[in-house]
């Protein structure tokens, strides 16, 4: 006899896709950084939109790859596709605050929630919390990120930009 | 991204792809030219910045190219690396060498003069990127809204470079003025549509060409009255117009360099 394949779950690809990280990143998943728009379940074909964070980003083409081998990991499913969109942009403020937890782990400041009037931000250290920081270079090795120094525990850290369509 | 309306008309797109032309081929020339100050930049924090800049460049140069790859113009690949000069569409601005010399050799290039430029070509690109935000052709719209919110951060950088270089030494006046020159010799096409220019603006894809330069102009006015100088005068009639594919031996170079590996290799992945 053979058995009906189980039905795929929008909640069980979630929590497939919690496993997938940032390559750049690997403490944060991509559901946390927001990228994830949305999955779709159509009898066991999955579709999953995401959101690129930078347009030059490198890494995008392994999230690309790794949300797919992930979704497909699953044994009730069937066919996988992925599909990078740009609208609506991704923002920073998608972050959720498990993905600011999980930053924090790595050595970096979640982006500020807040502008200052005059465009500018701040953030605190990402390390001991201190507010005392000096920015020491806006882009920083990834084009997501900036570099920071923090003057009370002497460390350097980086910040995830702030990005907002405010902008 | 493959969303891409079938009911257009055949004068809407050939519009389209004419406005995506000019504006992947500004994007990739400017992005070249600025990766070959990768390890050259005047310091270690610099090269950073500038090379994430040059880095977010490409990237939107590829997010252009797809939009003609979804229109059915071609693959994104073969679009950037295969077409020969007198195809490209890019400004002249961008194509130009950053200095003597070649950046495996003895490269002598001059920062003041990619300061200038970037700054320039990044304010005109804001004016075409806040137009497009308007534009009547959907996709558009989208990439703009997403480009829009890195070019926040590259504006920022080159005010600040542009700014203190013309408020420091005597020579670094010198040589920013002399940039500020050379630059705007090339400017002459930096908003023209060229030979598109009717079917670009009647398709309301972007503003009229009068429209970007006011805007341009208005952007920078504040910092030059700062530093008081004059906002220079944007030439009548480009000398030469890259819209239309007219361009110098340097667009021939970097198209060499830039895709020598693409031309031996067109299977490789990237």
């Amino acid at each position: 006899m053979v058995m009906a394949a189980k039905e795929v779950t929008t909640e069980r690809v979630y929590e497939v896709l919690m496993t997938v990280m940032d390559p750049e990143i690997d403490s944060v998943s991509i559901v946390d950084l927001g990228m994830v728009e949305s999955v779709t379940v159509e009898g066991n074909d999955v579709k999953v939109v995401l959101l690129p964070t930078f347009l030059g980003c490198p890494a995008l083409e392994f999230i690309e790859n790794n949300t797919r081998d992930a979704v497909q990991s699953l044994p009730e499913v069937n066919k996988v596709e992925v599909e990078v969109v740009f609208s609506p942009p991704w923002t920073s403020d998608r972050i959720t605050e498990q993905g600011h937890v999980n930053l924090r782990k790595f050595g970096i400041a979640p982006p500020p929630r807040h502008f200052e009037e005059d465009g500018s931000w701040h953030v605190d250290c990402a390390y001991c919390g201190s507010t005392y920081v000096s920015m020491e270079n806006i882009f920083g090795p990834t084009a997501c990120r900036s570099i920071l120094y923090c003057k009370s525990c002497k460390n350097v850290f980086e910040a995830m930009k702030p990005v907002s369509t405010l902008m | 991204m493959s969303n891409v309306e079938n009911g257009m008309s055949k004068a809407y797109k050939n519009a389209v792809t004419a406005l995506l032309f000019q504006l992947a081929d500004d994007e990739l020339l400017y992005a070249f030219r600025a990766s070959e100050w990768l390890g050259l930049a005047p310091h270690i924090e610099e090269d950073v910045a500038s090379s994430s800049i040059a880095q977010d460049s490409m990237g939107h140069a590829v997010m252009y190219y797809k939009l003609l790859e979804d229109l059915g113009v071609g693959s994104e690949d073969d679009l950037a690396h295969l077409r020969p000069a007198n195809e490209r569409k890019n400004s002249i601005l961008t194509e130009r060498v950053n200095g003597e010399g070649y950046y495996m050799e003895t490269p002598q290039y001059d920062w003041a003069y990619h300061v200038v430029r970037s700054y320039f070509y990044t304010q005109a690109k804001k004016a075409k990127v806040d137009s497009l935000c308007q534009s009547s052709y959907e996709p558009l719209v989208e990439a703009a809204m997403k480009i829009r919110m890195e070019l926040y951060y590259h504006r920022l950088h080159w005010e600040t470079w542009f700014k203190q270089l013309l408020s420091s030494t005597d020579v670094a006046k010198e040589k920013m003025q002399q940039a500020i020159e050379l630059v705007m010799e090339d400017f002459g096409d930096m908003f023209s549509f060229g030979k598109d220019k009717q079917a670009i603006e009647e398709n309301n894809l972007l503003c009229q060409e009068e429209a970007l330069k006011a805007s341009w102009k208005a952007s920078i006015a504040p910092v030059f009255a700062k530093l008081q100088i004059e906002v220079p005068e944007i030439p009548e009639t480009p000398h030469l117009n890259g819209r239309n594919g007219e361009h110098t031996k340097d667009l021939e170079s970097a198209l060499a360099t830039l895709s020598e590996v693409y031309r031996i290799d067109p299977a490789a992945g990237w």
